[in-house]
């Protein structure tokens, strides 16, 4: 499975959706994942692809993992992965 | 000063999921210490306890709620759902703020400590789950609790270890009769039956291989049990007005400290407890036929208890009836005060006293009517409960039947 598809298999999962309403556009706050799903999304994605998330919940805007949309989600965990090498 | 009213029961315990179950197997003395089951059990040398019996949590919780409950949350909230359904509140509006919760316990969320330190010490992990924290913090229950039922006012989580729900339920009364609150959810939960758990109470060497048999003169020891006790308090006026159905009445509470021993219990700190509540609700040993002892099965604690009610109850020490239902659920630490108090209701409303099971030999120093392993019919207007911590705090409750 691709990057993009097991983010947003996880995304889904913690948005109680189906993998089909999870789009590369959507938002955090469209899927309904709050401040708690996102801290648990992000440990899911830490195990899921055993790298460090740089993300700090005390102020998200300000951390270098953008979770702006589902798309940028994706391609920050790309940018993780592909750094581990 | 307020009366205060018990208008709800509920709980969770090796007996039963609910409180019908749990009269029924006090009626039949009807033992649920067993077997341990769970991770790592074979390289305990305690291996029996009062668990909590055919328990899935995925039939009461979703999967986010589970992520967040540790099982002592579970069982408070299984339990306080059973006694706000029975007290047929609703916690909206003026009320909302007006009412609040109080609950004991001793460990908190000991299987989420536990899960997680295997991870990073045994399995080497470096990560934890974001919710750990949230999930062990011992006012977790509590807190969930409030959230559950819109509870606004003073909540908070007591520990002091075995006296935990008796200091809880003794706060919540003093809350009502002050005139504080209108109502108040309260009691407590343990989950300590875990493979750590149970590895540091066996340091002690204070804990039975076989059974629990308190006041029994071969009595070896104490063995844990789980679960959860939760009570509505209200007070009296409110609950009348409503037409509500009053199980008991709360009608005294005191609290001492032996300020002597970290373990071993004293005959002077616990009498004082007993003799401030008997005090606090203007009752005279003669009007308690029952008393819920604390019980616990160890050499220490029984003998120390009986020397306790024979020093306040005097002559009227041969007439009181002092059960120990630890012999049938375990001792449930910070919750036992709590399953306990049930023992209690039993007697006010039913008219039955839960029997001391296991008992087999007749010990010269706990030499009362201790109920032995059959439980009888006896016509009860007051009650106490006892609990006498490690640490050596004491907490004593007085009831009367409504």
């Amino acid at each position: 499975m691709s990057v993009k598809d097991q983010v947003i298999t996880i995304l889904a999962e913690q948005a109680l959706l189906d993998v089909s309403d999870v789009t590369l556009e959507s938002t955090l706050d469209d899927l309904s994942i709050d401040s708690m799903g996102v801290v648990e999304t992000i440990f899911v994605i830490e195990e899921t692809f055993d790298v460090a998330v740089p993300f700090n919940a005390n102020d998200p805007s300000a951390s270098s993992f953008d979770i702006s949309s589902v798309a940028a989600i994706v391609a920050a965990v790309e940018g993780l992965v592909a750094e581990k090498g | 000063m307020a009366r205060v009213a018990v208008t709800g029961a509920g709980t969770i315990n090796a007996l039963g999921h609910n409180v019908a179950e749990t009269f029924a197997a006090f009626r039949n003395g009807v033992c649920g210490i067993k077997p341990l089951q769970f991770r790592d059990v074979d390289r305990l040398s305690i291996k029996i306890g009062g668990q909590v019996g055919n328990y899935d949590e995925a039939e009461h919780f979703n999967r986010q709620q589970i992520s967040l409950y540790d099982r002592f949350t579970q069982f408070t909230l299984l339990a306080a759902r059973e006694a706000v359904a029975q007290s047929g509140l609703t916690f909206s509006g003026d009320l909302s703020v007006q009412a609040g919760a109080i609950l004991g316990t001793a460990a908190g969320g000991m299987n989420t400590w536990d899960d997680n330190y295997r991870d990073v010490y045994e399995g080497g992990k470096n990560r934890v789950h974001p919710f750990v924290v949230p999930k062990l913090m011992n006012n977790a229950a509590v807190s969930h609790l409030s959230m559950e039922h819109n509870l606004k006012g003073p909540t908070f989580t007591v520990s002091t270890a075995c006296a935990s729900s008796n200091h809880a339920m003794g706060l919540a009364f003093q809350m009502i009769r002050s005139g504080a609150c209108k109502a108040m959810l309260t009691g407590g939960s343990e989950a300590m039956l875990t493979f750590g758990g149970i590895k540091a109470w066996e340091g002690l060497r204070v804990m039975s291989k076989d059974a629990c048999r308190p006041f029994s003169a071969n009595r070896n020891g104490m063995v844990q049990g789980e679960g959860a006790g939760v009570f509505v308090f209200e007070d009296w006026d409110h609950a009348t007005a409503r037409g509500a159905e009053i199980l008991a009445e709360v009608v005294g509470f005191a609290m001492t400290s032996d300020a002597s021993d970290i373990v071993m219990p004293s005959k002077q700190g616990a009498a004082r407890a007993i003799s401030g509540a008997l005090r606090d609700a203007e009752l005279a040993p003669e009007d308690v036929q029952y008393i819920n002892a604390h019980g616990t099965g160890t050499a220490a604690n029984d003998k120390t208890e009986c020397a306790a009610v024979a020093d306040v109850f005097g002559a009227q020490a041969d007439s009181v009836m002092i059960s120990s239902t630890k012999s049938m659920h375990g001792h449930l630490i910070g919750g036992t005060g709590a399953v306990e108090f049930l023992a209690c209701l039993m007697a006010l409303r039913d008219g039955v006293i839960a029997p001391t099971i296991g008992y087999e030999a007749p010990d010269a120093e706990c030499a009362l009517d201790v109920v032995p392993n059959v439980a009888r019919d006896a016509k009860v207007t007051a009650t106490l409960s006892n609990a006498f911590a490690f640490g050596g705090l004491n907490a004593v409750l007085a009831l009367k039947a409504a």
